[in-house]
């Protein structure tokens, strides 16, 4: 009886310390989850999403206290593969869908600040002082972050245009589901 | 309407089929063996093929209209004919009128439409209709007649029929008879080994014919055969599915025979017994329950064919085919999985194949 | 000569009946040409007139864009009205940036054509190749390469064989067929100078053998070149598709992600060998091609030849008109051709066909859902499962649809075709294709931005800590300088 309830408390505390310890060495700083989510993120930390960067916005949805939808350089994309990771559903129906958009300088009003330039996070936009500065589109991902400092409002926003190289079908009108 | 050129892909142009002409054309293939099976077993088969088809078609219309569909077209593409017909024909001639309406219940509301309705479903509604009175009414579903055809010696009358079908406290113990397959099975379990039994069971040429007591479909093999071979013509169905299921079916049959005569009946009495041709020609093929690809569907024919023959041979029931069917469905989407085609320029793995030829 | 079974594949009905007897017919100079920039795959080439310029016929209006891509010539001499945008004769109805031109009834070829190539035998590959690329010539069978591009395959291959398509597989289609009734030796030389230009050895023309006018004449053409064979090809649809023709030919099956190149064999149209024998022979860049306008709607079926860019609906006219209003109008054939939006738009270089269909010629029904028959799954000609790839779409998992093989389909439209439940399967593919590639497309421009973005960071972190490292070297100078100041102090102070 005392060599049966000895021995099987040796084990247990042997294999409780050898876990301790495991778990002590082993230990991740940070959260994995925060990262693979940060990775599936644009990065552009534009903070449309309402945090203040990407690594925030992953943070907040590894604790899974915000939608998944509000990530909008991403677009539907980034919600499929957030929900994936997540293991929730992409309720993208939800979230408007909204065309992908680029900056466009109205070459009139622009005073050549560099506001625009110095806020640009994918240098996006090229330009000296006082001269009239060009957004290269291919690299514009729509944060609309120099839209907002633009003291002249030379800046607008615009929907990238469909292209017949990039147009495909549309899903089909589905069948009834009965009959 | 809309008028617009632009609204759809190609391809602009259509073979001439549509569902419903495929699942008439089923019906016709079907139609002569049953009118043989109706003349065969007379008015009360007549009126329990009637009441069974209709309560079919009225399940399926109360569970389109429940779930907001239109019942014309769910009538018009002739699913639930088939199913209504199948199952009647799988239920003996002379069981009451209600064992037809249990039955299409349970197939057509509760294995069709509680799946999501046609298409849907993963197990054969038919099949699901009789196994579910088999293992509920067992006294009514192993009730078999001997065959009295219509207006001959012994044939039931309209009125004496309508007393069959629709009475009260009908007993059919004083006429009733054992299905050739069932008598061998209880001769076997009173010690009289197969191959004695089986002088007295019905001789080939009437078990081929379908003179013995059993259900509708499992009378008149030629007949069954003609339409399975007219639905192969018509390309409806392909020779997979039948020829894999009734070749397991004989070569178990057979081999185990070889072995053991006194425990194992041969392979041809399993080929014209029961449900055979029936189920290979007619049931195991339905579309939606079976697999799509012609590998899958050797498959399935295989283990129906195999779960037939251990069925009849070592469990309770002296017919297999229902069960075989059902259990083979549930395997359906896992056989579709593994067993698909091999994608043009990759191998069967999916991987691109190798590049040979350039260099000769 | 020995064939090779090919997998799966429908037996269509083919109506060609209607227009196979009618000669090629020259339509009347239009009123108005509309040149689109963009008449192939690849990069769009690039306007050199504008409104105001005279032109001759013959003279380049628009430059090759890029590496994969074709120049445009002018059809015929007049004045260049516009370069304005026009609807583009492309399912999605949209515009094109395209060059429309007023001709002034001339037809005057310009002076400055390309000099025919005497003998293009003793020609250098690259001269050839150089010329096909000047003459604008891409892909007549409907995918509108660019020709020249195809034609460079064999300085990276070794190729055995060119395969001159002329199976012409798509319903309703006659073109192809009557141009080899016609202009046998023209198709012939013109193989002959690609041949030559790849370095294959052998010539093959494959013909369906439902067409036995064409094989007779092109095996006359061919009888003098020991080289070329003239092979009846079985009658099945889609037998005219690149691979599958190799198949039947060659017993080859050409590895997925590869070429047909890779097994040494080279793939082009009938009526692209014509036009590279106009262009080395006689120094005329690609202006017209001859087209199949039929179906049930069109008063007078016919083959046509017309200048590029004319308008479908004078074309349309030219064969009557339509006797009903057509359910669809198609640019090419019924089984692959795209919808065109509407008769405004023009004629390119990859157009074979304009069909006025009618609403029974398209057998439209409304869907009803799958029963699963797996016919789908026996007849796809690339060995797919239609029936579960549609089903992932249709619940946008096109992930999974990518699995089961969808960006292998070829939307060759048999599985739509034999659907009894009428599920218009290979739009679902169309649009998983589409979604896939566009997803890839931009996953691939948000990694460069973010590739951007952490170049932007690293710069912006580096600049502050330079600054700061400065600061930091400034104050601590300034402190230096300080306490030396200090210490000088004390020493006078002491």
């Amino acid at each position: 009886m005392l060599l049966d309830v000895g021995s099987l408390a040796v084990m247990g505390v042997t294999l409780g310390a050898v876990l301790g310890t495991a778990a002590k060495l082993l230990a991740v700083p940070t959260n994995p989850l925060e990262d693979e989510l940060q990775a599936l993120l644009p990065g552009s930390q534009c903070g449309q999403c309402g945090f203040v960067g990407c690594s925030q916005y992953a943070a907040a949805l590894a604790k899974g206290d915000t939608p998944i939808t509000l990530c909008a350089p991403g677009g539907k994309g980034t919600i499929e593969a957030l929900a994936k990771k997540l293991g929730v559903e992409a309720n993208a129906d939800d979230h408007e869908e909204q065309a992908p958009q680029h900056a466009h300088i109205k070459e009139d009003l622009c005073i050549g600040c560099l506001r625009c330039v110095q806020e640009c996070t994918s240098d996006a936009i090229v330009g000296a002082n006082k001269q009239l500065h060009t957004i290269i589109v291919d690299q514009c991902h729509g944060c609309a972050k120099c839209f907002k400092v633009c003291p002249t409002e030379a800046i607008e926003m615009c929907t990238v245009p469909v292209t017949m190289a990039a147009w495909h079908w549309g899903k089909p009108q589905s069948e009834p589901a009965h009959h | 309407m809309t008028t617009a050129y632009n609204d759809r892909a190609a391809p602009f142009t259509h073979a001439p089929v549509n569902v419903s002409k495929t699942m008439f054309t089923v019906l016709a293939a079907l139609a002569p063996a049953t009118l043989f099976n109706l003349w065969m077993f007379g008015w009360p088969a007549i009126f329990l093929f009637l009441v069974t088809v209709g309560a079919c078609v009225a399940c399926e219309v109360i569970c389109v209209r429940l779930s907001g569909g239109s019942a014309d077209s769910a009538i018009g593409d002739g699913s639930v004919l088939i199913t209504g017909w199948l199952l009647a024909v799988s239920l003996p001639p002379w069981a009451p009128w209600w064992i037809g309406v249990v039955a299409a219940v349970f197939g057509v509301a509760l294995a069709k439409h509680a799946f999501g309705g046609l298409g849907q479903n993963v197990f054969n509604p038919a099949m699901v209709g009789r196994v579910v009175v088999l293992v509920s009414f067992p006294v009514q579903m192993t009730a078999w007649v001997a065959p009295k055809p219509l207006f001959g010696a012994g044939s039931p009358g309209f009125l004496e029929s309508l007393h069959y079908t629709f009475g009260r406290d009908v007993s059919l113990d004083a006429i009733s008879q054992a299905s050739p397959l069932g008598f061998i099975k209880t001769e076997l379990a009173r010690g009289i080994a197969v191959d004695q039994s089986m002088a007295n069971a019905p001789g080939l040429m009437d078990l081929i014919l379908g003179f013995h007591p059993g259900s509708m479909g499992e009378a008149s093999v030629p007949l069954v055969l003609a339409g399975g071979l007219y639905l192969m013509w018509k390309r409806i169905i392909s020779w997979h599915i039948p020829v894999s299921l009734l070749g397991t079916l004989f070569v178990m049959g057979a081999l185990f025979n070889l072995v053991d005569p006194a425990r194992f009946s041969s392979g041809l009495f399993h080929l014209v017994t029961g449900a055979s041709f029936l189920g290979a020609f007619f049931i195991a093929t339905d579309y939606v329950t079976s697999p799509v690809s012609k590998k899958g569907q050797i498959v399935f024919g295989v283990g129906i064919g195999l779960l037939t023959w251990i069925i009849r041979t070592f469990a309770g029931y002296p017919e297999g085919m229902a069960f075989a069917v059902l259990l083979m469905n549930s395997l359906t989407p896992i056989i579709d999985q593994h067993f698909r085609p091999r994608a043009f320029g990759r191998t069967s793995k999916g991987e691109p194949l190798p590049v040979k030829g350039g260099e000769q | 000569m020995k064939l090779f079974p090919v997998r799966g594949g429908i037996h269509p009905e083919y109506r060609k009946e209607r227009t196979a007897e009618q000669a090629i017919v020259t339509l009347p100079m239009p009123a108005a040409l509309y040149i689109p920039l963009q008449q192939h795959i690849g990069a769009a080439s690039e306007a050199i007139v504008a409104a105001g310029d005279s032109v001759k016929k013959g003279q380049v209006i628009a430059k090759s864009g890029g590496v994969v891509s074709a120049a445009a010539h002018a059809p015929t001499s007049g004045l260049v009205v516009a370069v304005t945008e026009v609807t583009a004769p492309h399912a999605s109805g949209l515009p094109l940036i395209t060059i429309i031109i007023e001709p002034d009834g001339k037809d005057e070829w310009a002076d400055d054509l390309p000099a025919p190539i005497a003998d293009p035998f003793a020609a250098d590959s690259k001269v050839i190749r150089d010329r096909v690329a000047a003459s604008g010539i891409v892909g007549m069978g409907g995918a509108a390469f660019p020709s020249a591009v195809k034609l460079n395959l064999g300085t990276q291959h070794k190729l055995q064989t060119l395969l001159i398509n002329g199976a012409e597989c798509e319903p309703y289609l006659t073109c192809d067929d009557r141009v080899m009734r016609e202009f046998a030796d023209e198709v012939i030389d013109g193989a002959r100078i690609m041949a030559h230009a790849l370095g294959a050895p052998n010539i093959v023309i494959g013909i369906e053998t439902n067409k036995p006018a064409a094989i007779e004449a092109m095996g006359k053409a061919a009888a003098a070149h020991t080289n070329i064979t003239v092979v009846g090809v079985p009658v099945q649809y889609p037998m005219g598709s690149e691979r599958h023709l190799v198949q039947a030919i060659t017993g080859l099956e050409t590895p997925a992600r590869k070429l047909t190149a890779d097994l040494g064999v080279v793939v082009h149209n009938v009526a692209t060998a014509r036009a590279v024998h106009k262009a080395v022979r006689l120094g005329q860049p690609l202006v017209r091609r001859v087209i199949t306008v039929s179906g049930g709607a069109v008063a007078r079926p016919s083959n046509v030849e017309v200048p590029l860019g004319t308008m479908v609906a004078d074309l349309v006219a030219f064969c009557g008109g339509f006797t009903q209003p057509p359910r669809r109008v198609v640019n090419g054939g019924p089984m692959m051709g795209q919808p065109l939006p509407s008769l405004e738009v023009p004629v390119v270089k990859g157009m074979s066909g304009i069909l006025g269909l009618t609403t029974e010629e398209t057998g439209e029904e409304p869907a009803k859902p799958c029963i699963r028959c797996g016919t789908c799954v026996t007849i796809c000609p690339c060995g797919l499962v239609p029936v579960e790839m549609a089903r992932f779409i249709k619940h946008d998992r096109l992930d999974d649809a990518a699995k089961w093989g969808v960006t292998d389909c070829v939307s060759c439209g048999s599985c739509s075709y034999v659907c009894p439940s009428h599920i218009p399967l290979v739009h679902y593919f169309n649009y998983a294709k589409g979604a896939l590639s566009a997803a890839d497309r931009e996953r691939r421009r948000l990694d460069t931005i973010k590739g951007l973005v952490e170049n932007h960071n690293a710069r912006i972190e580096k600049q502050q800590a330079a600054k700061k490292a400065a600061a930091a070297a400034a104050a601590a100078a300034k402190a230096q300088a300080a306490q030396a100041s200090t210490t000088d102090d004390d020493k006078a102070n002491a």
